[in-house]
């Protein structure tokens, strides 16, 4: 089987799982809205201050969302040992990492597409005029954020802390999408263009990159034991 | 019953003398830089005698770096090699690398207090060596939970590698952000050490190579002691079997 075919079945194979279970979505969708509410607590924006809130309420809700959704996604392989069972597949163990990587993207994303107009709601931004900014920096983090997410994913749920361990792994190591997603989305709701953002997006796209080819290639010592 | 005591003497120093030297040739050439970074170099114009942080909060940053870029080294070595010595080096180097960049932030907290009248701002480079921290601190976590082993050894390397290669990123994007530090005065365009007094120039190098001997010294003599814990829990383990042994022919 050609590797795209093989990424494809692995992908299959866990978003079958999610449809049975629903247990990730549910989870981040659920624990998203909750803290987006909590944020709307904290500060209760006016709609004045709201587009210079909303960016930063939004990644943070996105870093732990996504943290909840890779916490949990080595877990059912580790806990029933199948794992091992991937691995005794004779394809390159980087395969497991492009399918792992592809599901937490797309639970990700799902979450965001959600998310957004929710909190555009309940902060009364209007976000559908600047749709396109926001969505190529919204897509680009969530890959750097799952690049980096996933390998710490399949590291944590093999120590003694996981849960505890995943967003001490993650938070440091993503600053740069999380620094650059929130100033780039200020930008946009402040009006400005393209080229006002372009430094924040070759931020992300580089880390993207770097991330997805070192994930790759790494990926094989995290599984190894 | 065998004891460790009735087994071989163990020899885990690996000859430990160049490490003792290390410190004292290290510990000397730091009183001597603390003695040129106070009396000897002259007091800066604007920030007076604040600016004599400097002279430790330069080298501890250097000897931060110095030792995460070892890490890094260390790590791709071990994951390439699979050899422990290049696990045990990444380790000690992790250790003493956060204790320096411990130093740097707390020195560069005490001269921003006095110099921008303020402990802390969030300028790109304090930013990063605060990341920096932050990623080999938890490297140290990775070490104490991460499990059977060699696990916790090969996910603390493949921290060090992909911690490494995001420092540039973090930098970028905080630089992107705000930028406030002030500018390099060592290493310009316009010459080596161009933008300090030479007396400054003499005192920050003999301050560096202190902190730069102490680093290789303390780690080491870190090192060492984590070999020597490897052959303590290898005898161990050996007189664990041997008794284990013992004792069934013993029943029997």
């Amino acid at each position: 089987m050609s590797a795209v075919g093989t990424v494809g079945q692995l992908l299959w194979k866990d978003l079958v799982v999610e449809w049975r279970g629903r247990e990730i979505l549910t989870a981040m969708l659920v624990f998203s809205m909750l803290v987006a509410v909590v944020f709307n607590f904290a500060f209760s924006p006016s709609p004045a201050d709201a587009p210079r809130l909303l960016p930063g309420m939004l990644w943070v809700t996105l870093a732990f969302a996504s943290t909840l959704g890779l916490s949990r996604s080595f877990v059912l392989e580790h806990d029933h040992g199948a794992i091992e069972a991937l691995r005794l597949f004779p394809f390159d163990p980087s395969l497991i990492y492009a399918g792992k990587l592809l599901a937490n993207l797309l639970y990700l994303l799902a979450v965001e597409i959600l998310l957004l107009p929710a909190l555009a709601a309940i902060a009364g931004v209007p976000l559908l005029a600047s749709a396109g900014p926001l969505a190529v920096i919204l897509v680009l983090g969530s890959i750097g954020l799952v690049a980096v997410g996933t390998i710490f994913s399949a590291m944590s749920v093999n120590t003694r802390i996981r849960e505890v361990l995943l967003p001490v792994l993650l938070f440091p190591l993503a600053a740069p999408v999380l620094i650059s997603g929130v100033r780039a989305m200020l930008s946009v709701l402040a009006g400005a263009s393209w080229g006002a953002i372009l430094p924040g997006l070759r931020i992300l796209i580089a880390f993207d990159v770097v991330f997805l080819v070192v994930g790759y290639v790494i990926f094989e010592f995290v599984l190894e034991e | 019953m065998a004891t460790l005591a009735d087994s071989e003497p163990l020899d885990a120093s690996g000859g430990s003398d160049w490490r003792a030297g290390g410190i004292w040739v290290g510990g000397l050439l730091a009183v001597l830089g603390m003695y040129m970074a106070t009396l000897y170099a002259p007091t800066e114009r604007t920030m007076s005698h604040a600016q004599r942080i400097f002279y430790v909060h330069v080298p501890a940053a250097w000897a931060g770096f110095l030792a995460f870029g070892v890490v890094f080294v260390c790590s791709i070595g071990f994951l390439w090699t699979r050899r422990r010595s290049y696990d045990l080096a990444a380790q000690a180097s992790t250790e003493v690398g956060v204790v320096f960049t411990t130093l740097a932030i707390i020195s560069g907290a005490v001269w921003g207090r006095a110099a921008w009248g303020t402990w802390w701002t969030w300028d790109p480079r304090l930013t990063t060596t605060f990341m920096l921290w932050f990623i080999y601190a938890v490297s140290l976590m990775v070490r104490a939970y991460g499990g059977p082993g060699s696990q916790s050894g090969r996910f603390a390397a493949v921290l060090g590698i992909v911690g490494f290669l995001d420092i540039p990123l973090i930098h970028l994007s905080v630089v992107w952000w705000r930028s406030m530090h002030p500018l390099p005065v060592v290493v310009r365009s316009e010459g080596f050490g161009s933008g300090l007094h030479p007396a400054m120039l003499q005192a920050l190098l003999v301050n560096v190579a202190a902190f730069t001997l102490l680093y290789i010294a303390l780690s080491g003599i870190r090192r060492a002691q984590l070999v020597a814990a490897d052959a303590v829990a290898a005898r161990r383990e050996e007189q664990r079997i041997r008794e284990g042994t013992l004792a069934r022919e013993g029943t029997r």
